[in-house]
């Protein structure tokens, strides 16, 4: 099940640096009786970041885990730069569970250079390529922190760093704030928003918070109660900027967000 | 201090009263036995420094039986445990056997080993491991099993290998466990040597103890027990410590 290296050198170094495009065709997936997942069809460009919405309990994390690589859908065709295998999916795409899941037993930066150690570098360069991050992403000063001794957004910066350094071209993000309260919640969103922009990378975030996803996304796909479909689409109304705040109050901003809202609303019947 | 202090009191309240009871010879005329059948707390103190070289001797010879028979049971156990979360064939195999296992009385296959493996030490060995294994294996695979499935994912996305997943999150998560289970088979290690002595032995802390049952040297009888005891707690005390260094995140 493991990518071999064969398949990780496959990935472009150019699709490392900036993400890689992405096509479902008439996903289908269900568990026994119960239809998740009905016809999916979603392109995803090369670096854009595309958020999922729907009501909870639709069939969006599974969907995510299907991108990923983790299941094969029942119909259709995921594929990541035209390879449509499981396994092709797994090497290229970084999945970012909903908690944390820090492993208690290592240190701050021995859990961001978690992937570094998995794909065979040894412990002393793996730390060094995340301290680097570290410092970047305003985590100094906290390599030897244990987990327990972080506060719940500095350990969601902890989890989101272990996805971004193993250097996938893709990040599949499943609902990474919804544990947070709400002014960290802010806070986390514009950190991403920046982290993105630097780092840029074909990004898939599962969310069921509208605003959230209309200020971290170029695109916001809304999708219907189980089984799960598209119900409407939306482009970002403002590009991604560090000022939350600002964003998230324009005139147009507030529009988008009542119409994505009402599809919300009327795909959850 | 307060955890020790308080059961050290009641320890040597409990001593005091018996002390009282025996050398008075309360004890003695409530039970209707002679005054050499109901040792008194400094008789049985007596005993044990006049004994202590024959105690020394034969604690010994008990001690690498547990430690032995425990080292198995760990081996065993955890091989077992791992076996048991990797197969779910095996698990569905093994699982009810493992549990029937423990329906079977020690004493009854006590002598049936010794019968098979002679009077050294190995049926003893045998005989621990056998009833320390089960809560060591159950522990472990109760361990194995308290992994995130989210975890396994995200290990899995991150390029991790199967063995890397074993070594990097589900041992980890599994290990405070495995010490849950050790501190039980320490505990009950102790009545497994004595029941494998006492099926045939030439030496051992419940082999001492057959023989002064036979000539009612009770005083020595209550010496060895407290022996025994010791030796429980000590390896009791070693596993917590060993358990504070190894999971030490906890």
């Amino acid at each position: 099940m493991k990518p071999q290296l064969a398949d990780l050198e496959q990935i472009s170094s150019s699709a490392r640096n900036t993400g890689s495009e992405l096509s479902l065709r008439g996903v289908s997936h269900s568990y026994g009786e119960l239809a998740t997942l009905a016809a999916i069809d979603l392109q995803v460009e090369a670096g854009e970041v595309v958020g999922l919405v729907g009501p909870s309990g639709c069939g969006k994390s599974t969907l995510l885990e299907l991108i990923c690589g983790l299941r094969e859908p029942d119909g259709g065709e995921i594929a990541i730069e035209g390879n449509a295998g499981a396994r092709d999916r797994l090497a290229r795409c970084a999945f970012m569970p909903q908690r944390d899941l820090l492993l208690p037993w290592y240190s701050a930066i021995d859990n961001a250079a978690l992937a570094l150690r998995n794909q065979g570098m040894r412990r002393e360069p793996a730390r060094a390529a995340a301290r680097d991050l570290f410092e970047r992403f305003g985590l100094g000063g906290f390599e030897t922190a244990r987990p327990a001794e972080l506060s719940g957004g500095m350990r969601q910066r902890v989890a989101f760093l272990r996805t971004l350094i193993a250097g996938k071209p893709l990040l599949a993000l499943d609902e990474p704030f919804a544990a947070l309260d709400a002014i960290t919640r802010g806070q986390m969103q514009e950190w991403l928003a920046t982290a993105v922009r630097t780092d840029p990378r074909t990004v898939v975030l599962v969310t069921h918070d509208v605003e959230e996803a209309l200020y971290l996304c170029d695109r916001v796909v809304v999708l219907s109660a189980r089984p799960a479909r598209i119900v409407a689409e939306y482009s970002a109304p403002v590009r991604r900027t560090e000022k939350r705040d600002a964003a998230v109050t324009g005139a147009e901003f507030a529009a988008t967000r009542e119409k994505a809202l009402q599809s919300l609303r009327e795909g959850s019947r | 201090m307060r955890r020790w202090v308080l059961p050290a009191i009641l320890l040597a309240g409990l001593i005091g009263l018996w002390q009282v009871a025996a050398s008075t010879g309360a004890l003695k005329d409530a039970l209707n036995l002679q005054s050499f059948l109901v040792p008194s707390p400094a008789e049985v103190a007596e005993s044990l420094w006049e004994n202590r070289a024959l105690l020394a001797e034969n604690a010994w010879v008990t001690l690498r039986e547990m430690v032995f028979g425990i080292l198995a049971a760990v081996v065993v156990g955890v091989g077992f445990a791992v076996g048991m979360h990797r197969w779910q064939v095996m698990r569905d195999a093994a699982y009810p056997l493992i549990v029937a296992s423990q329906t079977i009385p020690v004493l009854v296959i006590a002598p049936i080993l010794t019968v098979w493996f002679g009077y050294g030490i190995a049926p003893k060995v045998v005989i621990i491991a056998l009833v320390c294994f089960f809560p060591l294996t159950i522990n472990a695979l109760d361990g194995l099993r308290a992994v995130e499935p989210e975890a396994v994912k995200m290990m899995r996305s991150l390029d991790a290998s199967r063995w890397q997943l074993f070594r990097r999150v589900e041992a980890p998560t599994a290990l405070p466990h495995l010490f849950t289970g050790a501190k039980i088979a320490v505990v009950i290690a102790p009545i497994g040597a004595v029941f494998a002595e006492w099926a045939g032995s030439s030496a051992g802390l419940g082999h001492l103890i057959q023989s002064d049952t036979a000539n009612f040297e009770v005083a020595r009888q209550f010496a060895t027990v407290a022996v025994l005891s010791a030796l429980a707690l000590a390896l009791m005390a070693l596993t917590v410590l060993a358990e504070r260094r190894v999971v030490g995140w906890r």
